[in-house]
């Protein structure tokens, strides 16, 4: 079975200075990560603000180049493809649909570029394909014409799973694709995404803070923290036996509609995560619940076992390393 | 007892084209958290700026009754309201990013409300501005108080913003969409925050929200807000045990709660979209997109009860879920 | 309201654009013929004046609506000429500063303040000391030198649009840089730009009249409304007409420009989507 994506210790550092004077702040956005993910799969990543997701789906996309690392699509080095090759199989769902979609240009054109890109897609053929992919997302054929400003949410956002199909690719990379959306909508958009990857046998890369909709996505969940995947596992082991604290604490954080249960304290303390002054050790010991004197100077190695991918200390003597 | 706020009947319409808000009625007594849900264009934010007279110039409004304990706030003049705002009744926004003053410190910030509304020296105020942010859990409050708000992450400053709004006392607070923008394992804590606080100091909370999971486990009483109008309206137990208007019904089909998934069936949606309604609209603003509509939904629609204290807005029988599922 | 001074401004600027055009239509006579019996004839609205020369003759009896006709033809040339000079240079740095960042924009900073660290009238004074003088020695001078506003504003809207989404997905969907810039970039950050272009056009136009006037820009005899004031002011208090008419024309022109250029902003601007 062929791999779909893969990728082998990534890195990402943004280096930004505030001022001519201010010292330089060093930002590991994307600090070693790697997977596999098999063509037909659905890795679905998530994590909070700061773990670096949306650096990692840009470096993976192609629009950022690694600081470290290697990316390869589809048994490919994604640094050797041109623009054109990489386009036909690797593309984007983004978050917010308001700025996805360029306001200055139809409908039409805007889910045409990706065949116009290729250079050797003639017009009608363009216009075949075109609508032939707006009619497979739900968008009536009459919306071709229109701009960005005159559609809905949930509209716009199929305008761009549209354009993202329209070349046929293998891996969509889709970054909180609902999040921005009414529920109502959001459940609308996720049921499309299940059926195109059943018809046309995608594979996803489904990036998202909600773990209830990654749950019902996705075959493979990894959990990101400050640049690094700190767990790893098929979804229902993950979600039925979650092993690091980090990942029980957001599970716990999930607010369920269930009146009468409270709000839960998920005992995080107070610090939060800044990719600018990753803790040395485990870079979550700060707000562990069960943090060790060891967590503080020892850094957890990845922790493999049945298929599965824990960083933390603990997993270590659980499993008797 | 009275209610702390008090609404009837409550108007809001922008120009001669959007009725934002259509005729809506809530209470919020004492020490209870009233949770407002809906989703984008309900005219849940339209409501709260109404309350606290926030609204643009262009905007009308109009109720029955919209009373702060014994003020009536259609009656009360700019300068009556701007006395009531920051000292009674308090406001948190989503995006604390936007409502904070990227120019002042946060000390300065929250000085100025307490100065503004008790006359009390800076000192005074920058002494019960520490004394609330390390109420609200913020350590090294001293220091806080010399920053900026962009010095701080999105809890904190969501923290700052709560405070803010605590500086004077406020018996009303009324908190849109305080958690949206934050993440998940942050909301859990300025939830829990905010509970404590309501407990603590007794405070009317008017929590709008459209997140059903914190309206789940914090509301002790639940409005529904679809279009401009309450389509349902109950303490928490019984409209989540038994909720009644399809759109509710649906909203909570919409929502995947992790550990319940069932991959091989698709998520429930409701088609369509949320509508803008003009002012001349006549019966059920949901009609379009309701599996159970009847012809007589575009004429008007009765307010009927479910149960005691649990009313809705359709032609359905308050039984009719049991009948569906027969 | 803002609709009216907007569609004012429409109007004037249509209506001088029209006249330069159709200029040599509607001349009574020739602006350059002299005719020194009939000098400083009055308006025909004055004692003295009369219908030959409806707003009377200069200090060389050259009729003076006719030079006024002809030197509108001369400031809508300097406006339009300039302002797609400048703006092509400016749009094209700022554009690429805002898109590229790192050291690319910091050049294109580099240049943007030495720029604006050059006095314009002595570079035109030391222009026209080596080139002599002339429109299109004008002309290049300004479009030269008049590029920076359009350049720090391209620079700033192209840096906020460059980071949202739809550029991303440009780039994912295989798009060469031309096309991004071209039909991505630019249409987006266009609104500002013509507001830019519009004020550009009436500093343009007045520092025209400013250096023909001190002398360093168009050459006499070609009626300039900046040299006419000046061939004017020895004889401005015998004659005020001389200086008043051009005077004017030059306040009517930029006054219609802004006027326009205002409501262009609040017209472009409020087609943005929600």
């Amino acid at each position: 079975m062929t791999l779909a994506v893969e990728v082998r210790n990534l890195r990402r550092v943004f280096r930004t200075r505030s001022g001519m004077l201010a010292a330089e702040r060093v930002v590991r956005a994307v600090d070693g990560v790697s997977f596999a993910l098999p063509a037909g799969q659905v890795l679905g990543i998530v994590g909070e603000s700061g773990c670096g997701k949306s650096t990692l789906a840009r470096m993976i996309l192609g629009l950022l180049p690694p600081s470290n690392g290697e990316i390869l699509v589809d048994g490919r080095s994604l640094a050797s493809m041109d623009r054109r090759e990489r386009a036909r199989l690797i593309q984007p769902v983004f978050q917010d649909p308001f700025s996805s979609l360029n306001p200055r240009q139809r409908v039409r054109d805007i889910v045409g570029l990706p065949l116009a890109a290729q250079g050797n897609v003639s017009d009608r053929q363009q216009r075949d394909r075109v609508m032939e992919m707006l009619g497979r997302v739900g968008i009536s054929a009459e919306i071709a014409d229109r701009l960005p400003a005159q559609l809905s949410g949930g509209q716009r956002q199929r305008v761009a799973i549209a354009r993202a199909l329209v070349l046929h690719p293998r891996i969509v990379v889709c970054d909180e694709p609902t999040s921005a959306l009414d529920v109502s909508v959001q459940a609308q958009i996720l049921n499309l995404l299940v059926e195109l990857r059943r018809d046309l046998q995608l594979t996803y890369l489904f990036i998202s803070h909600n773990l209830a909709v990654v749950e019902h996505i996705a075959t493979e969940v990894a959990v990101m923290y400050l640049g690094r995947f700190v767990e790893q596992a098929p979804v229902d082991a993950l979600f039925r036996d979650p092993r690091h604290p980090y990942t029980r604490a957001l599970l716990a954080s999930v607010l369920t509609p269930e009146p009468g249960k409270g709000i839960p304290d998920v005992g995080l303390g107070e610090t939060y995560p800044d990719p600018a002054n990753i803790p040395p050790g485990c870079r979550f010991h700060p707000r562990c619940p069960m943090a060790l004197e060891r967590c503080r100077t020892d850094a957890p190695d990845n922790i493999v076992s049945h298929g599965r991918l824990t960083e933390c200390l603990l997993a270590e003597t659980a499993s008797g390393t | 007892m009275t209610p702390v706020l008090e609404a009837s009947n409550l108007h809001v319409t922008f120009g001669t084209s959007i009725a934002a808000v259509r005729g809506i009625s809530l209470t919020v007594a004492r020490g209870e958290t009233h949770c407002l849900v809906g989703e984008s264009g309900c005219g849940k934010s339209v409501t709260a700026l109404a309350i606290m007279g926030l609204l643009s110039r262009t905007a009308h409004r109009s109720a029955d009754i919209l009373r702060f304990h014994d003020h009536d706030l259609t009656r009360l003049s700019e300068r009556g309201m701007a006395r009531l705002r920051g000292d009674r009744i308090a406001m948190i926004f989503q995006e604390p990013m936007t409502s904070l003053n990227p120019a002042y410190t946060i000390g300065s910030q929250m000085a100025e409300v307490f100065e503004r509304h008790r006359r009390v020296s800076r000192t005074i105020a920058l002494d019960r501005a520490a004394e609330l942010l390390h109420r609200v859990g913020i350590t090294a409050p001293g220091m806080r108080l010399k920053q900026y708000p962009h010095q701080l992450s999105g809890g904190l400053r969501q923290r700052v913003m709560i405070s803010m709004a605590l500086m004077c006392e406020p018996e009303l607070l009324i908190a849109d969409e305080p958690t949206t923008a934050l993440d998940v394992t942050v909301q859990a804590q300025i939830l829990r925050l905010l509970q404590n606080l309501q407990r603590e100091l007794g405070l009317a909370l008017l929590l709008i929200t459209h997140d059903l999971g914190i309206v789940a486990r914090i509301a002790d009483r639940v409005s529904v807000m679809y279009a401009g109008e309450i389509v349902e309206s109950a303490l928490t137990g019984p409209l989540f045990a038994a909720p009644t208007h399809p759109y509710t019904r649906g909203l909570l089909r919409c929502i995947p709660v992790p550990g319940q998934v069932r991959r091989d069936e698709p998520l429930g949606s409701i088609p369509g979209v949320v509508p803008r309604i003009a002012p001349e609209f006549i019966g059920c603003s949901f009609r379009e997109r309701c599996a159970f509509a009847m012809p007589d939904c575009a004429r008007d629609v009765p307010r009927q009860r479910a149960a005691v204290d649990h009313d809705y807005l359709c032609r359905l029988p308050p039984d009719w879920t049991r009948a569906e599922a027969a | 309201m803002k609709h009216a001074a907007t569609g004012l401004g429409a109007i004037i600027v249509f209506a001088v654009a029209l006249a330069a055009i159709i200029a040599p239509l509607i001349a009574p006579h020739d602006p350059f013929v002299q005719d020194l019996n009939q000098r400083m004839v009055p308006p025909e609205w004055m004692d003295g004046g009369s219908a030959v020369h409806p707003f009377g003759t200069d200090q060389l009896g050259r009729d003076y609506l006719s030079r006024l006709l002809y030197g509108a033809r001369i400031s809508m040339m300097i406006g339009i000429f300039t302002v797609i000079t400048s703006g092509l240079i400016g749009i094209t740095l700022g554009v690429f500063g805002g898109y590229f960042g790192g050291k690319i924009d910091d050049v294109v900073m580099f240049i943007i303040t030495c720029r604006l660290s050059i006095p314009l009238i002595l570079v035109a004074l030391t222009v026209v000391a080596l080139v002599g003088s002339s429109l299109l020695v004008v002309i290049l001078t300004l479009g030269l030198l008049l590029w920076e506003r359009f350049a720090v504003v391209s620079r700033t809207t192209t840096m906020q649009v460059r980071n949202l989404d739809y550029i991303a997905a440009a780039q994912a969907a295989g798009a060469s840089r031309r096309h991004i810039l071209l039909r991505e970039v630019l249409p987006n950050i266009l609104t500002p730009l013509v507001v830019v272009a519009t004020l550009e056009m009436a500093l343009a136009i007045l520092l025209e009249a400013a250096l023909s006037f001190l002398g360093l820009g168009v050459p006499p005899p070609l009626p300039s409304w900046g040299l006419m004031i000046a061939e004017g002011k020895d004889y401005m208090f015998f004659s005020p007409w001389v200086i008043m008419i051009p005077g004017i024309a030059l306040f009517v022109l930029v006054l219609g420009i802004n006027l326009l250029g205002d409501g262009l902003r609040d017209l472009l601007g409020t087609r943005r989507p929600a």
